[in-house]
């Protein structure tokens, strides 16, 4: 790789981290697990002056469930999709995101790729921007100024945009722990493995007694940003989950979609696997066990 | 039997009977699977330097001018090498394999997107690709075609304006065949199906992209240049006609290479950049490229627009065939075409059938696009051709309410009509096409497919697709009466030293991308001469130290090397035979070979082993004789090799979303003599998972009007 020079840092504590940040925050770029930053830095569409590498910084690779408040699971900037892949704890309790895991791309980039860095980097077809979207989630975002909890539909801006200011670090990621019956899962269409989603879709779903108390749609590649699929959400609350309530949201989810013909396939293609995955995923629900 | 009989039988090594056919693992892979094999990124000789190349962001442009004032003053620069500068030492232009010209770096005008424009030599490679972006490059844009047929019509904007005489862009119009017969065939035809289709554009994508080190001396006067080549000795030649060095100061080393698929057959810019530029400054100069210069300039396959029409009988017998291709050129006519058949191998277009007539007809244009025409997986065409003929029986065994296996089963050339001359006028060698169809409906079990393809279609959920294929391919090029690259002969060569204690080295014209030649042409020799595999070193790739050679592409280098190896060892083996009756004391007469040895008839233990003999033959050979156990044989094929097969593929399809899904490859090849199965069988899994992106018409994004013109700067 032959990029551009950049000054390097590595610092070894979160304080150091958003010292330097404060300092160099715009033209800084910060290195986690590097999938997307090292492709653009050696084609040269990035040239950052100062590279920030976190990966030396202690406390950030936690991943665990936190009892505050109705609980919430907690992913800290340095989890790589790898850990993701393998942890019992989201098999149980987040299978939205465990399944999305080992889709993304292939073995030697999530050993290395972090959800985190995935969401900073604001990729449209990036999966793991559904899945929040689908959980409700929202990223943690610290400055030396102090910390801000971004609701990850503000959090992601439009193409390769988040809303993170310059000086700010992502140091986690938060999705609500799941209440009563819930079941959660990933489809992804790609032409190969390692290919960006022609069309991803994260769907989640709890239910108490038969009815729907929470619903989430979230779309990969369908649009200038992830999407979430909010009324083809509300169409599910309060129903049950049967062959009309589950038309009637992949006919919204796909209506919410607003992708754009290209090398993947057209436009009417991608909404119409759209309608097909959300249905798919849905059906799959429907006869999922309670946790 | 005595007992001195008996011991020496009892302690005479167990040893396979021939180690032809036998799966021994691969000599070469301990140092590739270790990370030891020797790429040409692993060359690095004192004082060198190293080269980027700054390309074209527009499909067609004219460059108004060039300045490189503020790259050439960064610190580490050298040089920077420009169109302008090679032109002074008529470098600006190179022949393509085709006879054709290409551009070295851009004078007038880019005629692709990613074209070379100016290189930059600087002490080492991030100060060369910073140089890269203070370049300035004033481009005024033209009209970019990248459509073969928009190309033809008229009016279109002239990409090759620098050709004199060159008026439009056509770059031939060929016809092949019995267009008279043909066409009374189609008059009689009960059905005639068509095709039209557009076999894309496809990259080779080996591992290893494209790269040299130059290292021309000035005290020795000597170039040796290391270079990722499927072809170090006509590359050597091609070196010597175009620079005009001496061909003897010339060496060509292909060290170990990461993938080939054709894309190392062709001299590309970088390396003649390199040449020049190592012989103006006198030091060693090194190019690396990367994948994005790879994907965007190499040596491309396919892109041909094909339209075929099968004309067949009530009962499904094939009358006629007659196609109309357009090839998409890219800018430069740069195909390697060894045949004398205007259109490559693509005369096998009528494939494994006895079809009484054809005619192909085939132009090739111009585009604005990156030249190649190289070989993939044994082209000249072939795979084109077979693709057009499957489909076109395929839509024939549908539109009749045939089952596509019977309907082969129909026309396949029989067995006694080999050798069989097609309309095209190959001549067959040998075949027996339904037997192998056969064994492959057997193993998929097809009967129960086709069943559970119905049932499927009635109960709904996952499609079954079963696709068929029965190939013929010609290959093994020679004979070079009628195969030649730019008039080098297509034979090739080998050179076996048995040395003093029994071991030996081969030597070959070819180079191997990974083949697994070093395990398999040792087997050759062992097979004939006795010699385990493992005491044989086989030495490819400098043309210093082996036989004048075509090289390794389109499945050439067993048949045709692989030949020669045997002719060589035969060779020796009659050497040796002089030797083992001198050593022995009797005529040659008396003298009977087998595995290894020789034994005089009646007394089997009166033997001499071929490690006694080459011990001899350096220290107690026969007066006159020359001493030494060594040779050299050229091999000319007397006639293209055809191998044939039958392929099943089935797959699930997703009637919803359009996923499709492999999920049984069942595949009969006769490829003749399996030398080593296992290396065999590599090949052929290997080689199915890349066939999987065509049956979708996958395409190199390159042929989108997308990549046109843009701002985008590539470089390597």
């Amino acid at each position: 790789m032959f990029p551009s020079n950049f000054e390097y840092f590595a610092p070894t504590t979160l304080d150091e981290a958003l010292g330097l940040l404060a300092e160099h925050g715009e033209e800084a770029k910060v290195l986690a697990g590097g999938q997307s930053l090292i492709p653009l830095m050696k084609l040269r569409f990035a040239a950052p002056a100062v590279v920030i590498d976190i990966n030396r910084v202690a406390g950030l690779d936690h991943l665990e469930e936190s009892k505050r408040g109705r609980g919430f699971l907690r992913i800290g900037a340095l989890v790589r999709n790898a850990t993701l892949e393998r942890s019992d704890l989201l098999a149980d309790r987040y299978p939205t995101m465990a399944t999305a895991a080992p889709l993304i791309s292939d073995p030697i980039v999530r050993n290395q790729g972090t959800l985190v860095g995935s969401l900073c980097h604001a990729d449209p077809q990036g999966d793991f921007g559904s899945v929040m979207l689908a959980l409700d989630g929202e990223v943690v975002v610290k400055s030396t100024a102090g910390e801000r909890r971004i609701p990850i539909k503000r959090f992601l801006d439009g193409p390769f945009t988040s809303t993170i200011r310059p000086d700010e670090l992502a140091v986690e990621a938060r999705v609500p722990s799941p209440e009563g019956r819930f079941s959660g899962t990933y489809l992804k269409l790609e032409r190969k493995v390692g290919d960006f989603a022609t069309v991803g879709v994260a769907v989640f779903v709890s239910t108490e007694r038969g009815k729907v108390t929470r619903a989430g749609i979230g779309l990969t590649g369908v649009g200038a940003t992830n999407i979430k699929a909010t009324e083809a959400e509300a169409a599910l609350v309060g129903n049950r989950l049967t062959d009309a309530t589950i038309d009637e949201a992949s006919r919204l989810a796909a209506a919410a979609a607003d992708p754009r013909t290209d090398v993947r396939g057209s436009a009417d293609y991608k909404r119409d696997v759209v309608r097909v995955y959300v249905a798919r995923g849905l059906q799959e629900l429907s006869g999922a066990r309670a946790a | 039997m005595t007992a001195t009989e008996e011991t020496a039988a009892e302690s005479a090594p167990e040893k396979p009977l021939d180690w032809l056919g036998q799966s021994i693992k691969r000599k070469e892979d301990d140092r590739f699977l270790a990370g030891r094999g020797h790429y040409i990124e692993d060359i690095d000789l004192p004082n060198m330097l190293h080269m980027a190349i700054l390309r074209s962001p527009y499909a067609h442009a004219t460059i108004n001018s060039i300045d490189t004032t503020e790259a050439a003053a960064l610190p580490g620069v050298v040089a920077v090498v420009t169109g302008e500068l090679l032109a002074q030492h008529n470098l600006a232009w190179m022949p393509t394999l085709s006879g054709d010209t290409q551009a070295v770096l851009a004078t007038d005008k880019v005629r692709m997107q990613g074209q070379e424009v100016a290189c930059v030599i600087a002490e080492d490679r991030y100060v060369a690709h910073d140089a890269l972006e203070l370049i300035d490059v004033d481009y005024e844009p033209l009209p970019a075609v990248v459509n073969p047929f928009a190309a033809l019509e008229e009016g279109a904007p002239l990409i090759r304006d620098d050709k004199e005489g060159q008026t439009d862009n056509r770059v031939y119009h060929w016809e092949a065949g019995d267009a008279a017969a043909t066409e009374e065939a189609f008059l009689e035809a009960h059905k005639v199906v068509a095709v039209d289709t557009h076999y894309p554009r496809s990259h080779p994508s080996p591992l290893e992209c494209c790269g040299c080190v130059a290292d021309l001396n000035p005290a020795s006067h000597r170039a040796t240049i290391y270079m990722t080549s499927q072809a170090p000795h006509a590359i050597r030649t091609v070196f010597a006609l175009v620079t005009g060095l001496p061909e003897q100061n010339i060496q060509i080393i292909s060290p170990d290479i990461g993938g080939g698929f054709g894309n190392k057959v062709p001299v590309y810019p970088g390396y003649v950049v390199a040449t020049a530029a190592s012989l103006l400054l006198g030091r060693p100069v090194k190019w690396i490229e990367d994948r994005t210069g790879n994907l965007i300039s190499t040596g491309f396959a396919r892109d041909f627009h094909m339209k075929g029409e099968l004309a067949v009988a009530r009962d499904g017998t094939m009358l006629g065939v007659r196609v109309k291709m357009l090839s998409d050129q890219g800018y430069a006519y740069a195909d390697a075409q060894p045949s004398k058949l205007k259109a490559g191998l693509f005369h096998i277009v009528t494939g494994s059938y006895d079809l009484p007539a054809a005619h192909v007809v085939c132009d090739g244009a111009y585009t604005n696009k990156a030249p190649g025409g190289v070989a993939y997986r044994c082209s000249f065409r072939v795979t084109e051709a077979s693709f057009l003929i499957e489909r076109l029986v395929q839509n024939a065994a549908v539109e009749l309410g045939l089952d596509p296996a019977e309907l082969r089963r129909r026309n396949f050339i029989q067995p006694e009509q080999f050798p069989y001359t097609s309309a095209t006028g190959f001549v067959y060698d040998s075949g027996d096409y339904e037997t192998a169809m056969d064994m492959a409906l057997e193993m998929a079990g097809y009967d129960e497919l086709r069943a559970e393809q119905q049932r499927r279609r009635t109960e709904g959920g996952k499609l079954l697709g079963i696709g068929l294929a029965s190939m013929t391919e010609a290959l093994g090029a020679g004979p070079s009466r009628d195969y030649d690259i730019l008039g080098i002969k297509m034979f090739d060569s080998a050179e076996l030293r048995v040395h003093p204690t029994g071991k030996a080295i081969l030597k070959l014209g070819v180079r191997h991308q990974g083949q697994g030649h070093e395990t398999t042409f040792a087997q050759i020799v062992a097979h004939e001469l006795g010699i385990p595999p493992d005491d044989i070193l086989v030495h490819e790739g400098d043309t210093d130290n082996t036989p004048y050679g075509l090289g390794t592409y389109a499945s050439r280098s067993t048949p045709v090397a692989g030949a020669a190896a045997a002719m060589v060892s035969r060779t020796l083996r009659e050497k040796a035979k002089k030797i083992a009756a001198h050593l022995l004391e009797v005529s040659e007469d008396d003298l009977e070979w087998e595995h290894d040895r020789f034994s005089v008839k009646g007394a089997p233990s009166q033997t001499k082993t071929i490690q006694e003999i080459a011990f001899a033959a350096y220290t107690n050979h026969p007066m006159g004789m020359e001493a030494g156990l060594e040779g050299v044989h050229y091999y000319d094929p007397p006639n293209l090799t055809f191998p044939f097969a039958t392929y099943v593929v089935v797959v699930e399809v997703d009637p919803e979303t359009g996923e499709w899904q492999p999920i049984h490859v069942v595949a009969i090849d006769d490829c003749g003599v399996r030398i080593n199965p296992m290396i065999v069988e590599g090949q052929i899994m290997g080689a199915s998972p890349r066939a999987s992106p065509w049956p979708p018409c996958r395409r190199s994004p390159s042929t989108t009007t997308a990549t046109a013109s843009g701002p985008t700067s590539w470089t390597t």
